[in-house]
């Protein structure tokens, strides 16, 4: 019964958002802050991870293919596939759905507990269109750019494993990336991307805007937003997949 | 003015406020008092419209707020300023852009003008070079005073205040119960002021209501409050052995005795 609860009261959410601003240009600085937060403040972890998913990607795919009659530059086309598709949307998502998942349903919940929301509704702004809406709208534009950023960095990442680990020379590596590329895979990524972007946005919102309590339910609340979001994330992937490749 | 006209409010099976009525003016300080779970802060979310009440009419000036549209809602929420228990200041704004914040979300204003109304409104709660302050930064009093002039700033018509006292020394309650008071006569708007401080109550109480459970169990101004024979109202006001002698006192000061039925606490 709660769980349909849940999705009414969501999908209610959702529906409060769509108002006239109250006053463009305090939306438009409020979409810009949520822009650095969620995209420039997730630079550092997710250029990190795609480096090393890259890296560890060459090397475990030239552990397992030990036929000297598959080509090196597979181990290249293997790598790319595997990050394009995979290792960059949904990887760097789901750690996207702690880092900024959990600072969006904490930052509602404090909101919510301490009033300040009610504050915003007295003063007569709709807070589900003020604090929600640019959330969701600067995480679809910054999230499908840094999965972007993270294929780069992650198929660079194996490259530089690869030469450093003399598994094949970056002449052979770059080779194989040319081989058999499908830019269809990157459109596929990038569906993927915006729609992993929307539940990293729109499910910690739910979560701390709708917070009860105190600080120790803003904790529960930011914990249940980003294992919920994981889920969501890993489940539309599946029927993502299922549907489109 | 306010009318609030039978109220009632219930969460679930728990009915928090049945059947209430008060009539709140302009230009003096309204009081709602009672013990916690008395229903007064459920009573002013009805009457800002953070709840929506089950039953009832509350009219501003004579339009029914519940009823009304909610573009016409809009419009009469920014007419109104609230103080928050915890003043609910934003903690990622110092106390200029708190206090501005209305004023960048409602007006078309010059940045100069903008800053002229800060400053005036920060002046007028005592607050000098506080300006560039996070909320992190201030004691409890600073924060009320700042969040009273966020209320203030955009000149309205009604101010509620939820508990302004509240975790507050003697000292600093009753410099923000002055602040009330006077920025109350001198905007001429209707407060509001939902409270279990006695000091406050015959500081600034022109009218007071008095909620036991839920009900309202009594009305009047706080000339008059220490005259009540409402046994459940003397026993919340006068709960210690030291307001008791105060009422006493203050009961010879009006009439020049104290009848015997008053001393009892009756």
């Amino acid at each position: 019964m709660k769980f349909f609860r849940d999705i009414g009261q969501y999908l209610l959410m959702i529906k409060g958002m769509f108002s006239k601003p109250e006053n463009g240009r305090m939306y438009w600085k409020e979409f810009m802050h949520q822009c650095a937060e969620i995209g420039i403040g997730s630079l550092g972890i997710v250029t990190i991870i795609s480096v090393f998913i890259g890296a560890v990607s060459t090397i475990q795919t030239a552990y397992q293919l030990v036929s000297p009659l598959i080509p090196p530059s597979t181990i290249a086309q293997i790598v790319r596939d595997t990050v394009i598709l995979e290792f960059a949307p949904t990887l760097v998502c789901i750690v996207l759905a702690g880092v900024a998942g959990s600072r969006i349903a904490s930052e509602l919940g404090n909101m919510r507990v301490s009033e300040q929301i009610d504050a915003l509704e007295i003063m007569g702004i709709n807070t589900k269109a003020y604090l929600i809406m640019p959330k969701i709208i600067a995480a679809l534009l910054m999230i499908p750019m840094l999965v972007v950023l993270a294929m780069a960095l992650g198929i660079w990442g194996g490259r530089l494993a690869g030469t450093a680990a003399n598994i094949l020379s970056g002449s052979i590596y770059d080779k194989g990336l040319l081989e058999g590329f499908k830019p269809y895979n990157v459109i596929f990524a990038l569906i993927k991307s915006y729609v992993f972007a929307f539940i990293i946005a729109s499910t910690p919102a739910f979560y701390g805007y709708y917070v009860q309590g105190g600080s120790l339910e803003i904790g529960r609340a930011s914990t249940k937003a980003v294992v919920v979001s994981c889920i969501l994330i890993l489940f539309s992937d599946y029927v993502l997949s299922a549907l489109l490749l | 003015m306010i009318e609030v006209k039978n109220i009632q409010k219930r969460f679930g099976e728990k009915v928090i406020i049945e059947d209430v009525s008060a009539e709140m003016k302009t230009g003096q300080c309204n009081l709602i008092i009672g013990a916690s779970g008395s229903g007064k802060t459920v009573m002013m979310k009805c009457m800002v419209g953070l709840f929506e009440p089950d039953a009832g009419e509350i009219l501003y000036d004579g339009q029914d707020f519940i009823t009304m549209e909610q573009a016409a809602k809009t419009e009469i929420r920014k007419e109104i300023g609230m103080l928050f228990q915890g003043s609910a200041l934003f903690d990622s704004l110092n106390v200029e852009h708190n206090i501005r914040f209305p004023l960048d979300m409602f007006t078309k204003w010059s940045y100069r003008k903008k800053m002229d109304r800060v400053n005036e409104v920060l002046a007028r709660v005592n607050l000098v070079d506080a300006n560039k302050k996070f909320p992190a930064e201030l004691s409890g009093g600073m924060k009320k005073r700042v969040a009273l002039a966020r209320a203030i700033v955009l000149n309205p018509k009604y101010l509620f205040c939820d508990e302004p006292n509240s975790g507050l020394d003697p000292l600093t309650s009753l410099v923000i119960d002055k602040l009330i008071k006077e920025i109350t006569i001198e905007y001429n708007i209707t407060t509001i002021v939902n409270t279990h401080d006695m000091n406050s109550v015959m500081e600034i109480g022109d009218f007071i209501v008095y909620m036991h459970q839920g009900h309202k169990e009594w009305e009047g101004s706080n000339k008059e409050i220490i005259f009540s024979k409402n046994q459940l109202l003397n026993e919340f006001i006068f709960a210690s052995e030291f307001l008791k002698d105060a009422k006493e006192m203050r009961m010879l000061e009006e009439t020049g005795k104290i009848p015997d039925d008053q001393s009892k606490g009756v």
